[in-house]
């Protein structure tokens, strides 16, 4: 128990982490119905801007500086869906792509950044509690902060005017459009809310992780698809306020599920291959769910045939 | 109130599939009119439609609303003014959205980060509830869980709760079983002679197209064919109608989706 209880503190933490860029696929994924595959390069832009202004010596500054860089990716992520005929999956390939570049860039021609004396809203937390029984928390309470603060600005975003044409963009854009609504407006405006949480999620793993680099982010897309599809079998199809309460769930399961894995003595390069088959398994399952009536019949068929010809 | 001058729209243009849709159609609208159009599959009643609403620009010609041009304006813009009604009842809402969160969105007003106030719900109640369907007590369900009439008279009423310079209607009946349609047919009417809506509205029974407005328009191959309003309509039959599509396209109107007669 005694060496459990630090593992599932340490799960939580990154879990709640992870729940940022669930959140921002929340809102892409299953709001707008838009895949946004820059998430990746956009966690890592995160990182790197955060780490970059924190060594700077405003480690404040870096959180809002995280999130403004990932408003802009999500802005060109949008431009070339929206304004110049680019394929939404596409538009963020390139985006990633593009990201990997503009990262080594940001963190100064280097894929590799040390944050191990510098000053980081986690060392300014430690600070604060020191001496207090949340001493060995800290990392925890800003997460939690975070979290907090996100979840409540997303769910009341998600009330106003126009979280609801963001969320009727992805039922049905032609509604929109007819409610003198453009869609691509819409579009643009959730993928910059959306990529701001992933930056932000990027950016505090980094520095509670006291380094970032370029591979920080790799895979994150599908391990928060994979934490939002868990989060979903919670909480079906529910108000906005529980499903976003699942999403953040979701991420702190996949985290236990992995620690537990790992203590099992899984190797720790097997989070991705997991993730993905979550993932697989998560959307495909429905569908093959949808076509066993058909498969059952073809089998029955044959089995008749055979049965006939003999 | 709208001016179609002279417009013309030819689908993939130098290709084999070339299909010119409308071709040099005019058309002049009166304030409170309302116009039935009907013609065969393919005649471009709803391409006349889309050209109205702004879905695609025209390759000629000028479209005026109420005063404005809007021949190069944006569909989105366009909506500000123009409320549109499809045959699919599913193309007018967002389906996991409640219905007070869809007539939100389509009544508009306020900011953009505004949330809606209890009065305005209770506003939004209300006009539900017009509608006589029980669905004001349902005002937090999603969309998706009601029947396809239900949701065509939802739709109707977002179309028309910001009273639009134009309706359109296109055969937004026909996919519901005949006795709800004649339940939206008359919750049209009521909506449009409430509001004194100026209103096209495509048909494929022939019968409510002389029955309904004052005014019926026929089309074929992209043209208006025959105009008909005044005494001239009120004392014209199914078969008059029948007749002088054959007199004026040179072929007989042989179109299974067709009503010839009114429903016995």
């Amino acid at each position: 128990m005694d060496t459990m209880l630090p593992l599932l503190q340490t799960a939580l933490e990154l879990g709640l982490m992870s729940s940022l860029t669930v959140l921002a696929l929340f809102l892409s994924y299953s709001m707008l119905n838009v895949c946004d595959l820059s998430t990746d390069g956009c966690f890592t832009l995160g990182a790197a801007v955060g780490a970059v202004v924190a060594i700077a010596g405003h480690p404040f500054l870096s959180l809002p500086a995280a999130m403004l860089a990932g408003v802009l990716s999500g802005f060109v992520t949008a431009l070339l869906q929206t304004r110049m005929g680019v394929d939404s999956l596409l538009a963020g390939i390139i985006v990633n792509t593009a990201l990997y570049s503009v990262n080594i860039a940001v963190m100064g021609n280097s894929s590799i950044l040390n944050m191990n004396k510098t000053e980081t809203v986690f060392t300014k937390m430690k600070e604060l509690l020191g001496g207090t029984v949340f001493k060995s928390q800290y990392k925890l309470v800003v997460i939690i902060i975070a979290v907090a603060a996100v979840f409540v600005l997303l769910r009341f975003f998600l009330k106003t005017r126009l979280g609801l044409a963001i969320r009727a963009t992805g039922n049905n854009p032609a509604m929109v459009r007819s409610s003198s609504i453009n869609p691509a407006f819409t579009t643009t405006i959730g993928l910059c809310v959306s990529n701001s949480f992933t930056a932000l999620s990027g950016c505090l793993l980094a520095q509670s992780q006291k380094s970032v680099n370029i591979d920080i982010g790799t895979g994150m897309v599908t391990v928060a698809l994979a934490s939002l599809l868990i989060g979903r079998a919670f909480v079906k199809k529910r108000s906005v306020s529980l499903r976003m309460l699942g999403a953040i769930l979701g991420a702190f399961v996949f985290r236990v599920v992995y620690t537990v894995a790992l203590r099992l003595n899984m190797p720790a390069y097997m989070l991705k291959l997991v993730s993905s088959v979550i993932v697989a398994i998560a959307i495909a399952g429905p569908y093959i769910r949808s076509q066993l009536p058909l498969i059952k019949r073809k089998i029955a068929v044959r089995r008749a045939e055979k049965e006939r010809s003999l | 109130m709208l001016v179609i001058n002279d417009i013309s729209k030819t689908f993939n243009p130098g290709t084999v599939n070339e299909k010119t849709a409308i071709s040099h159609l005019s058309l002049h609208v009166k304030k409170g009119d309302f116009i039935s159009i009907i013609g065969a599959n393919g005649a471009g009643k709803s391409t006349l439609f889309n050209a109205i609403a702004g879905t695609f620009i025209t390759d000629t010609g000028s479209i005026v609303l109420d005063g404005e041009d809007i021949t190069m304006t944006s569909e989105h813009v366009r909506a500000r003014k123009i409320g549109r009604l499809f045959q699919d009842p599913l193309l007018g809402t967002a389906p996991d959205m409640s219905i007070e969160e869809n007539l939100a969105l389509a009544a508009g007003g306020g900011g953009w980060l505004s949330f809606l106030s209890g009065k305005e719900r209770e506003g939004l109640r209300e006009r539900v509830s017009v509608l006589g369907m029980g669905l004001e007590d349902r005002m937090q369900q999603p969309v998706g869980l009601l029947s396809g009439g239900q949701r065509q008279a939802l739709t109707l009423l977002m179309a028309t709760v910001n009273p639009p310079k134009l309706l359109l209607l296109d055969e937004h009946t026909a996919a519901l079983d005949p006795g709800t349609a004649a339940i939206v047919l008359k919750l049209t009417e009521e909506i449009v002679s409430r509001e004194k809506l100026t209103c096209l509205m495509i048909t494929h029974n022939m019968q409510s197209a002389l029955d309904l407005g004052n005014r019926t328009l026929m089309m074929n191959q992209g043209s208006i064919i025959y105009d008909v309003s005044g005494e001239e309509r009120k004392n014209t039959t199914v078969d008059d109608l029948l007749a002088k599509f054959k007199q004026r396209s040179g072929e007989a109107l042989d179109n299974d989706r067709m009503l010839l007669r009114p429903e016995s």
